[in-house]
């Protein structure tokens, strides 16, 4: 007989019930290693649907399927080797009301393959809430780790912070950008969603200059198609407007340019080459494009690789291409859309216009598969990697339905091995007990009460820091603001009349030494934020006027007397080379010392920043940095 | 850029690996062919790995028929019965694979390999052989080596909960890149027959003792003339008694291969998947490190056990 797994572990996962949340890379692989496991009774929710770029790696899938659901397509491919089984399959989104307390409640274990913090910290708070096992996951390229999180056993997914996603200031995006990252954000943050997207979004577009009021409402016309104005015309002007006059613009600010480069501004007729190859008639597009995600200008323009990074004047042609085919032949989205990495005009027309941005500024030029990387947050993927994080979670998982505690570990995959290690498993950490998820803690804000408004709070610290999607605000027994589909019209309009008001002209005055309760019903999620006022902020480090710490504190703090290093520090990433040599000096056995070595990720985009967390007795360095992550290792 | 480009195709199905390991590598990996014989479970999660990875070609050599036991751990057999008597494991599992990646090649050796001449495996540039006997391992490895040109050889075999990688890149040089400085780096490998043959007593003390264990259980079943998995609880005695006799020959402590173990190792025929997904999974990470030429290869052993959660490199050559 071919038992899938031996009988002891067949007996624990016998009528359990499991609950996957991500049918992508690492949820293929899941699903495919539940199933011949002998998991019998498997429901899986993921919200999106198949696109080409997953098929490399997310093996249920093919090319026939592209479009279709991802829960729904995994498991009518999981049947077919195991009929007999039960997957019930939810294409919709976790954070969905339906998916409430109560549902996380029927399961025994739930296991999460999601790429994005924020529904990791969702699923987190609603298996708190209901008291069902956790199993994490997340991988980048070759590194990946497996954590479990038990309710008062083990930390839970946010007892350590993660980093938020770096935020860049507004002036070094619209004036005074040194890298290509900042030239990509302003082509898809700015430039693109000017053109293309909400007119009525506010946008940092136009550079202030010194003498603002009349160059804004001048430049404010000029992103707009004038009424039988030729196209070629009008991408020109917008081109002349963006790379050479708001140069100008900046340049006029002396100050700015007194310790920088400064810029060269770029007009049409200094690469007279571009618009003049579009005026000798343009290869059209020869695919039909009844799919408006195929229009592409690099066929009209006839580029074909990706990897190469073009000319200015390629750029330049792929910018006034671009914009034409956006008008021509996608005309009745523009106006509402935003940018998308799947889109191949979008990206297409940010790329050109981040180099030529980054040609203005003496930034090296990068290729279009390099920028679309950065602009779509793209997170490195392989098959392996996802098929051994996989693995581990489901022995986790058998160790969880077992309630064999005692073997709990959190698994890291490593690209290169540590004390001979590709796989390297390090006992949970405990709850912390200032994690304002998971414990009773308060945090605090610093913030300016006479000057922010409670919107200021709702937004960027209730819903952006603390992740919650349906928030509620008490001070007191005063309810200062909530969301919910069974407000009346009057509480409607009067929370939305408090949002703009300012913390200390509040009904319920909000000032230092107040104490707000946010809740999300949605969550079960409560939290108290203790209020300080201060004065004056740091615009570059707190561009929100607003410093949030409570369960961040006990991480970063600077003194700890127990650690041998005396003192936690932030190593920038060319100090990292030592860690073979202290790592060796202390590889005794790590039988016995299981906890020394242990690395953590934090989902963090692009990130220079470093965050050295310290456990007991020893401090943490960076082992590598990926796109996404940070890992980092004790030692 | 040198060489011939990728196709639109490629880069839009590969554009997340490519991320990883680069376009050089990607082009490497579609020149290179790959036999991959014995279709058990982590077999086929490396087949499944190297095919969507996009190599070249595939070969499948399993002449096994299609039954209840070879669908334990194999996802690429589709449970519709009535059509699938009368094939071999390896043709259906190559039908299932084409469909992972229409730009691979998969096709099915037949035969038993390890008779074939050494110019059989000089089609190959990677040559896995998976739950294959001491004998056969030795066979197919001396034949790779005959070869003039490089055939990468790995053996993997995978009992109860814990799995085993063997690695003979031969002579060896490759680029590493760590902490953003590359290095130009050279190893040499052992054959299968000179690592196993490296005294135990000589080898660190530390060493995994899955390693110990794997060589019992093989040895075991090239002196009873069984195949590969042949064993099971009631031979227990026996191996246990085999095993004392090993340690002496080897002057080595019988603690390091523990009646545990062994015991757990010969429990049951079956595979336990996941551990089969870890095996094969590391195991296409080392095909993909060796064909691009990029990353630290693993020499010579990997461990993986599902009772520690530890997946250990051990390097076990008279050199080391």
């Amino acid at each position: 007989m071919a038992a899938a797994a031996t009988d002891h572990q067949l007996s624990a996962i016998k009528g359990k019930k499991v609950l996957m949340v991500g049918a992508g890379g690492i949820g293929c692989e899941l699903l495919k290693t539940l199933a011949l496991s002998g998991f019998q009774d498997i429901h899986i929710i993921d919200m999106d649907t198949i696109e080409v770029s997953n098929l490399n790696r997310q093996f249920l899938f093919r090319q026939i399927h592209v479009g279709q659901s991802k829960a729904k397509v995994a498991r009518d491919a999981v049947l077919r080797f195991r009929p007999k089984i039960s997957i019930t399959p939810y294409h919709a989104n976790v954070k969905d009301p339906e998916f409430n307390v109560d549902f996380f409640k029927q399961f025994h274990v739930v296991l999460n393959g999601l790429d994005n913090l924020d529904a990791r910290r969702h699923v987190n708070r609603l298996c708190l809430a209901a008291d069902v096992p956790l199993v994490e996951s997340g991988t980048t390229g070759f590194l990946g780790q497996v954590t479990v999180h038990v309710k008062a056993k083990t930390e839970c997914y946010e007892c350590q912070p993660k980093p938020a996603p770096k935020t860049y200031p507004v002036c070094t995006i619209t004036s005074t950008p040194s890298k290509f990252v900042h030239c990509i954000v302003w082509a898809k943050d700015l430039l693109f969603s000017k053109l293309f997207g909400d007119k009525n979004q506010e946008n940092d577009l136009n550079v202030r200059s010194g003498d603002a009021n009349s160059s804004s409402e001048r430049s404010e016309d000029v992103f707009v198609r004038k009424p039988d104005e030729d196209i070629d015309q009008y991408g020109r002007r917008v081109y002349d407007h963006v790379f050479g006059y708001n140069i100008e613009m900046a340049l006029s600010n002396e100050e700015t340019w007194r310790n920088r480069n400064r810029p060269r501004p770029i007009y049409i007729r200094d690469v007279p080459s571009a618009a003049l190859t579009r005026q000798n008639g343009n290869v059209e597009n020869t695919k039909t494009a009844d799919d408006p995600l195929s229009v592409s200008a690099m066929v009209s323009v006839g580029l074909k690789n990706p990897q190469e990074v073009w000319s200015l004047v390629e750029n330049s042609r792929i910018f006034l291409e671009a914009l034409k085919l956006f008008f021509s032949k996608r005309e009745q989205e523009v106006g509402n859309l935003s940018f998308d990495k799947d889109d191949q005009l979008a990206v297409e027309f940010v790329t050109a216009a981040a180099n030529i941005r980054a040609s203005s500024f003496g930034i090296p030029l990068h290729s279009l598969f390099e920028a679309k990387g950065i602009a779509g947050n793209i997170v490195h993927a392989v098959a392996t990697t996802n098929a051994i994080i996989a693995g581990l979670i489901v022995i986790e998982a058998i160790k969880v339905l077992r309630n064999d505690t005692s073997n709990y570990r959190m698994t890291y995959c490593l690209e290169h091995p540590s004390r001979k290690m590709l796989l390297m498993p390090v006992e949970p950490f405990e709850p912390n007990k200032n994690c304002y998820v998971c414990s009773e803690t308060p945090l605090l804000l610093e913030i300016n009460t006479h000057r922010s408004k409670l919107r200021d709070i709702v937004e960027k610290i209730v819903k952006a820091r603390l992740g919650m999607s349906l928030p509620l605000v008490m001070h007191g027994a005063a309810l200062l603001y909530e969301v919910g589909d069974d407000l009346d019209e009057a509480m409607v309009a009067n929370y939305s009349a408090n949002l703009d008001k300012v913390l200390s002209e509040l009904p319920s005055s909000v000032t230092g030494g107040t104490v707000l309760t946010v809740e999300d019903l949605q969550q079960e999620l409560s939290c108290n934020i203790n209020i300080k006022h201060r004065e004056e902020f740091d615009e570059e480090k707190e561009p929100d006027g607003m410093i949030l710490s409570g369960w961040t504190q006990a991480l970063t703090t600077e003194n700890n007397k127990n650690s041998p290093a005396g003192g936690t520090e932030t190593l920038p990433v060319g100090k990292k080379r030592k860690i073979s040599e202290s790592s060796n000096a202390s590889s005794t056995s790590f039988e016995e010392k299981k906890e020394e070595v242990a690395i953590e990720y934090s989902d963090i985009v692009a990130s220079n920043q470093y965050i050295v967390r310290k456990g007991d007795n020893a401090a943490w360095t960076i082992v590598s940095c990926h796109l996404s992550r940070t890992f980092l290792m004790k030692i | 850029m040198k060489g011939e480009e990728l196709t639109e195709q490629e880069t839009a199905l590969y554009d997340r690996q490519i991320r990883v390991w680069g376009v050089d590598a990607q082009r490497r990996l579609s020149k290179s062919h790959i036999l991959v014989s014995g279709l058990r479970g982590t077999a086929i999660e490396f087949c499944k790995n190297i095919v969507l990875a996009g190599v070249g070609s595939v070969a499948l050599n399993d002449d096994r028929p299609v039954t209840e036991e070879a669908l334990s751990a194999n996802f690429l057999i589709p449970s519709d019965g009535e059509t699938l008597v009368g094939k071999t494991v390896a043709e259906v599992c190559s039908e299932s694979l084409k469909d992972f990646n229409p730009m691979v090649r998969v096709s099915v050796e037949k035969g038993d390999i390890s008779s074939y001449g050494a110019d059989f495996f000089g089609k190959f540039d990677v040559v896995v052989v998976c739950c294959y006997s001491l004998a056969a391992k030795r066979m197919v490895n001396e034949k790779c080596r005959k070869l003039s040109k490089h055939v990468a050889f790995y053996t993997v075999d995978c009992r109860d909960s814990c799995g085993e990688i063997f690695v003979d890149l031969q002579d060896y040089a490759y680029t590493k890149k760590k902490f953003d400085e590359t290095t130009e780096c050279q190893l040499h490998y052992p054959s299968f027959e000179e690592a196993i043959s490296v005294p135990w007593s000589s080898l660190p003390k530390r060493l995994s003792k899955l390693y110990f264990a794997m060589r019992v259980i093989e040895r075991f079943e090239d002196v009873e003339n069984r195949r590969y998995g042949e064993t099971s609880s009631v031979d227990l005695a026996s191996v246990l008694k085999l095993r004392t006799e090993l340690c002496q020959a080897n002057s080595a402590n019988e603690s390091q291969v523990p009646d545990s173990l062994l015991g757990r190792l010969i429990a049951g025929p079956s595979e336990f998947p996941p551990v089969c997904a870890v095996i094969g999974g590391i195991l296409g990470q080392e095909v993909i490190k060796a064909i691009s030429g990029k990353g630290d290869p693993v020499k010579n052993f990997f461990f993986f056990d599902a009772a520690d959660g530890k997946g250990v490199i051990e390097d076990i050559s008279s050199n080391a």
